[in-house]
């Protein structure tokens, strides 16, 4: 079952990162159709986070067709982000980019290097196809 | 639905001591809520006042649309924890525990025996041997026994090692989903408290500064920066909290229901910890004299 991690310094409010995190699972195939969620007790005692705060990220996601509610028994993924990419391609396109990394170290560049040249290639890019 | 608590115009002086001044508010039920500001703001006299423990010089409060402590049912209702987490030094967690049994009407002993069991204290340790956290832990216990549809906490987490602060924050929010229970928070430490509340109130120099929900602070404040000059008018609807910075560069701190955009300065939407601390500042800096409005902007 996925386990939920919250960052205080991120500045991203606290259901966000939980709507995010669920999507993320989802379309990484970590989450698939018929897996249930935490249920808001569970996160509650693992993330000290209010009630509350849980029930709007799962409604959200309800909203977005992504998981439904049954009473009494939890909350369940419905839908899927996955898409028509093989699981196979994920685990090809990770291996390149763990290898990509490892590259970058070795040329001397920190972590903060690498994840501003990742966000910054990537945006660029985008603006650039789209 | 009745609210949790509810104040107009609600006074407390001590000799000429202003503890609390015209204080008015409501608090909706269900809610936790985080009661923040800097220490001798107000924030225990008001807890007090809730709990029935002392009474307004003027002014009205209502907790659970009843006077404090009017009635036996009334403090079956409600329970309380006040600074330090007071408990009996000779006396045992089991002792603690009868004690709660024989002197609450609505006491949930299972609830009581299974979160001493769960924090794996000892029923024979004596509370003066106790660590802080599980003196917190206790006196916590005492209170969510009660079954109380409202909990005032004054300063839970205050003395607290982070580890421990959290567990008891973890227990306290697992309780609100079994139980339901409304929550009001004292902190002086906002961060505390910004994932745990739903409802803030801010209270510094014994007046009410803000009170609201969590998505209504966090979705209406703003911070500007830039040149002075451009920030001399605020934007539309915008209502200025703090300012600071030097004649040429300047930050601003504003509340505005639109969606505020920058021309020429950065704008910022803020967190509930930024916001917090803006009325603290504001509170801090020397009050504007009522002739003159323009110090408010300094």
């Amino acid at each position: 079952m996925i386990r939920f991690h919250l960052d205080a310094a991120s500045g991203v409010a606290p259901y966000l990162q939980i709507v995010q995190q669920v999507r993320h699972a989802l379309r990484l195939g970590l989450l698939r159709e018929g897996d249930q969620l935490p249920t808001v007790r569970e996160v509650v005692s693992t993330v000290t986070i209010n009630p509350n705060t849980v029930h709007k990220a799962y409604r959200e996601l309800e909203y977005a067709g992504l998981v439904t509610p049954r009473p009494g028994l939890g909350t369940f993924v419905t839908g899927s982000l996955a898409g028509d990419v093989p699981a196979a391609s994920y685990v090809r396109l990770r291996a390149g980019l763990v290898r990509w990394i490892e590259d970058a170290q070795q040329a001397g560049l920190d972590d903060e290097s690498v994840e501003a040249l990742v966000h910054g290639t990537l945006r660029e890019h985008l603006r650039v196809t789209s | 639905m009745t609210s949790a608590l509810t104040a107009r115009g609600l006074t407390k002086r001590y000799g000429r001591r202003t503890a609390l001044a015209e204080c008015t508010l409501e608090i909706p039920a269900g809610r936790v809520v985080a009661l923040v500001g800097p220490n001798g703001a107000g924030k225990s006299t008001l807890l007090n006042l809730a709990a029935g423990l002392i009474r307004p010089t003027s002014g009205e409060i209502e907790v659970l649309g009843d006077t404090p402590a009017c009635s036996p049912d009334q403090l079956a209702r409600v329970g309380f924890v006040a600074q330090d987490a007071p408990t009996y030094a000779g006396l045992t967690v089991a002792d603690h525990l009868e004690l709660g049994r024989r002197l609450n009407p609505r006491w949930d002993h299972r609830l009581a025996e299974r979160r001493i069991d769960d924090l794996a204290l000892d029923p024979r340790q004596k509370a003066g041997r106790l660590s802080g956290g599980q003196r917190a832990q206790l006196a916590l216990t005492l209170a969510l026994a009660k079954r109380p549809e409202l909990l005032l906490l004054d300063e839970p987490a205050a003395s607290l090692d982070p580890l421990a602060r959290r567990e008891l924050l973890q227990g306290l929010m697992t309780h609100v989903v079994d139980h339901g229970a409304s929550v009001v928070l004292s902190s002086h430490l906002v961060s505390d408290l910004e994932r745990v509340c739903d409802h803030v109130v801010v209270l510094t120099g014994s007046h009410v500064q803000l009170a609201a929900d969590l998505d209504e602070v966090t979705g209406t404040h703003y911070r500007l920066t830039g040149d002075a000059r451009d920030l001399d008018e605020l934007p539309p609807g915008a209502e200025l909290v703090h300012s600071t910075g030097t004649d040429r560069h300047r930050t601003v701190v504003v509340r505005s229901a639109l969606p505020v955009v920058g021309d020429r300065t950065q704008v910022e939407p803020l967190g509930m910890e930024d916001v917090v601390l803006a009325y603290m500042a504001r509170a801090a800096s020397p009050a504007p004299r009522p002739d003159s409005p323009a110090e408010a902007v300094r």
